[in-house]
C-alpha cells in the first residue's frame, strides 16, 4: 500500500500539521515505507498470538473515587493566551 | 409505499462518582467555570490518568443489569479530534473491546406488549468541557469543569422501528441507571444525553437504507420529535427520487427540525489507537460477583412483585415503579398501613401524585411521608372519614396542619356513623323535598342521587355515605 500527496493532505490535516508542498513527495514515500513494513508483517502467522494492547505486560491499577485535586484555576489560567470571567478564551470555533 | 425506520440509540450516562474518571477532580455540577479541571484534564505535560474504580464497578453494574457479558479484559482507546473543549486533542473512550457488550431489554410497547431490544455495547469515556460561543468578543468561551466526567456510553442495536419505541427505550435505560444509583438520570443538565441514528427502508426489505445520526437529544419530548421529523425528512427525499446522504444533523428545538452540521465540526476519522498511557483492564470473577451481588431490585422484577404480592394491576404495577424513591414510598405506606395495597395504589397515584405535581416536586423532596399519608389512610379504613373527608384531611395534613387524627379533631371532620343522627338528617331532607320525594316513588329513580347530595350537604360532607345510601332507600320506599 502507497499513500499518495492527496492521503498525505488529509492526514495532516487531521493531525493539524502545516507541512509545505514541497516536502509531500518525502512524506508520502517515507509513510508508504512504513505502511509497506507492515504489510511485510501480515505475512507472519500469528494464530494464537494475543493482540498487544500495551508492551507492558501488566494491567490497570486503579485509585479509589476520591477527590484529591484542588482548585487551582489561577495557576493554570496564568499559562493561557487569554481568559475571562473564568473561562479559557479561543478563537470562535463557530460562526 | 409504506416505509419502516430503522433507529438505534447512542445513550450519554454521566456516572455518579465523586471524582472524575481519570483523575481526583471532583465532579459536581454548577461550580464555578475550571475550578474543577486539574492538571490531567487539562493535559498538562508529564501527567497520567489513573481509572477510577467505581466508574468501572457502575459500568459493571449496568451490564449485569441488561444480562450483558462483562469483558474480563477491556481496553481503553484514544479516539482523536480538534475541538476546543477537548484539551489533550483526543478523547480517552473504548473501541475494540469495551467493558460491556451483548446485553439486552424489554420495552413496553403502547399496546402493553413487550419488545426485547439488543445492547451491542457500553465502554466507558470521559466527557468533554463546553464551549460558549456567546458574549466574548467573538471569541469561544471554554469551561473544562466537565472534562472528565466519566460517561457510560450506551449502543443499542438498531432494533427501534419508530419515535415511540425509542423514547420507550431511552426511558427504560433511563429507568435503570437511576434504579442502580450510577446515574442522576438529570436530562436538564446534561447527565443523561442521546444521539439517534435513522435511517428509513421500504417495508419488508431487509437491508438498511442510508443512515443519518442525529445529536444533541437532550429531553424525551425532542427524542421523539427530532426523529419523527427526521423519518418524515428521508421518507420525502427518497419519495421525490433523492437520496439520503450519511451525515450527522443537529435537532434544533426552537425550529423542530433537524440541519447538517456544518462539515467543519464533523470528523468521522477518529483513528482510534489504544492509549498508552493506560493498561488493559481486567475484571476477575470476584469483582463480578461483587456488583451482582450489590445489585438493586430492578424494575420489571419489582414490578412483577408488586403484580405477585400485592394483587395489582400490571398497569398499576408500572406507574408504582416508574422511579425507585415512588416505589419505595409505596412499599413504606402499604406496611404503615398494614395491608390494603390496592388502596394505597390508587392514593399514591391519585391524590399523592396530583399534589406532588401541583407543587412541582419530586417525590423524594414530599412534604408529606409516607407515615403521615399512612395516617389518613387508616382514619378511611376504619371509617372515621369517609373518601371526601380523607381528600380534606390529606389536604390539610399536605399544607402541614398536623397529622390526620390532628386535622381531624381541629376541623370536626369525625365521619357521622351514628345511625340515629343519619336517620333524623334523612327525614328532614325527605321532609324538605316532597315534591322530588313524590317524583321518586313514581320510578324517577335518578333522583336518589339528588336526595344522597342533599344528606351529604345537609351534614357537611361528614354522614357515612354507605349508610345515607341505605337509610334514604329504606325511607323513600315510603
Amino acid at each position: 500500500m502507497s499513500l499518495g500527496p492527496a492521503e498525505v493532505a488529509k492526514i495532516a490535516h487531521l493531525a493539524r500539521l502545516a507541512i509545505a508542498e514541497s516536502d509531500v513527495p518525502a512524506y508520502a514515500r517515507n509513510l508508504s515505507s512504513i505502511l509497506e513494513l507492515v504489510a511485510r508483517m501480515d505475512a507472519v502467522d500469528t494464530t494464537g498470538v494475543e493482540p498487544l494492547a500495551h508492551p507492558l505486560d501488566m494491567v490497570q491499577r486503579l485509585r479509589a473515587d476520591e477527590v484529591t485535586e484542588a482548585d487551582r484555576r489561577d495557576d493554570f489560567q496564568s499559562l493561557a493566551p487569554q481568559v475571562e470571567a473564568g473561562l479559557y478564551l479561543v478563537p470562535r470555533v463557530i460562526e | 409505499m409504506e416505509w419502516e425506520a430503522v433507529i438505534g440509540l447512542e445513550i450519554h450516562t454521566q456516572l455518579a462518582t465523586k471524582s472524575k474518571i481519570f483523575s481526583g477532580a471532583p465532579t459536581a455540577y454548577g461550580a464555578e467555570p475550571n475550578t474543577q479541571a486539574c492538571a490531567i484534564d487539562l493535559g498538562l505535560p508529564g501527567v497520567l490518568p489513573v481509572v477510577n474504580a467505581e466508574a468501572v464497578r457502575m459500568a459493571v453494574m449496568f451490564g449485569l443489569a441488561v444480562d450483558a457479558t462483562i469483558a474480563p479484559r477491556s481496553v481503553f482507546a484514544r479516539k482523536n479530534y480538534f475541538y476546543p473543549d477537548l484539551p489533550k486533542g483526543y478523547q480517552i473512550s473504548q473501541y475494540e473491546l469495551p467493558v460491556v457488550a451483548h446485553g439486552r431489554l424489554d420495552i413496553t410497547l403502547a399496546d402493553g406488549s413487550h419488545k426485547r431490544i439488543g445492547i451491542t455495547r457500553a465502554h466507558l469515556e470521559e466527557d468533554a468541557g463546553k464551549s460558549l460561543h456567546e458574549d466574548f468578543h467573538g471569541m469561544t468561551g471554554v469551561d473544562l469543569n466537565r472534562a472528565g466526567t466519566p460517561l457510560l456510553e450506551i449502543v443499542s442495536e438498531p432494533d427501534l422501528r419508530s419515535a415511540q419505541e425509542a423514547v420507550a427505550y431511552m426511558k427504560k435505560v433511563h429507568q435503570i441507571v437511576v434504579y442502580l444509583g450510577i446515574c442522576d438520570g438529570n436530562l436538564q443538565e446534561g447527565s443523561f444525553r442521546c444521539d439517534a441514528n435513522v435511517s428509513v427502508r421500504r417495508k419488508g426489505a431487509t437491508a438498511f437504507g442510508t443512515r443519518a445520526e442525529i445529536k444533541n437529544i437532550n429531553s424525551f419530548r425532542f427524542v421523539e420529535r427530532a426523529i419523527e421529523h427526521e423519518i418524515e425528512r428521508q421518507v420525502e427525499l427518497l419519495e421525490g427520487g433523492g437520496q439520503v446522504v450519511q451525515e450527522t444533523r443537529l435537532y434544533d428545538p426552537d425550529r423542530d427540525e433537524t440541519r447538517p452540521m456544518r462539515s467543519k465540526e464533523e470528523a468521522n476519522d477518529y483513528r482510534y489507537f489504544p492509549d498508552p498511557d493506560l493498561l488493559p483492564l481486567e475484571l476477575d470473577a470476584a469483582c463480578v460477583a461483587a456488583a451482582r451481588a450489590a445489585l438493586p431490585e430492578l424494575p420489571d422484577a419489582r414490578r412483577a412483585r408488586f403484580v405477585e404480592a400485592f394483587g395489582l394491576s400490571p398497569q398499576d404495577a408500572e406507574a408504582l415503579t416508574a422511579s425507585r424513591p415512588f416505589a419505595d414510598y409505596f412499599e413504606a405506606l402499604v406496611a404503615a398501613v398494614g395491608g390494603d395495597a390496592k388502596l394505597c395504589a390508587n392514593w399514591m397515584m391519585g391524590e399523592f401524585a396530583a399534589a406532588l405535581n401541583r407543587a412541582g416536586l419530586d417525590v423524594t423532596a414530599s412534604p408529606l411521608g409516607p407515615a403521615r399519608l399512612a395516617g389518613v389512610l387508616q382514619r378511611l379504613r376504619d371509617g372515621t372519614l369517609s373518601g371526601k373527608l380523607a381528600k380534606e384531611v390529606f389536604d390539610a395534613v399536605w399544607a402541614g396542619e398536623g397529622d390526620a387524627d390532628a386535622v381531624i379533631a381541629a376541623r370536626g371532620l369525625r365521619q357521622i356513623t351514628d345511625s340515629g343522627a343519619i336517620e333524623a338528617i334523612v327525614a328532614e331532607v325527605i321532609a324538605a323535598h316532597p315534591k322530588q320525594a313524590e317524583q321518586y316513588r313514581a320510578g324517577q329513580e335518578k333522583l336518589f342521587g339528588f336526595f344522597v347530595g342533599q344528606v351529604m350537604k345537609a351534614s357537611r360532607g361528614k354522614a357515612n355515605p354507605q349508610q345515607v345510601n341505605d337509610l334514604l332507600a329504606a325511607r323513600l320506599k315510603g
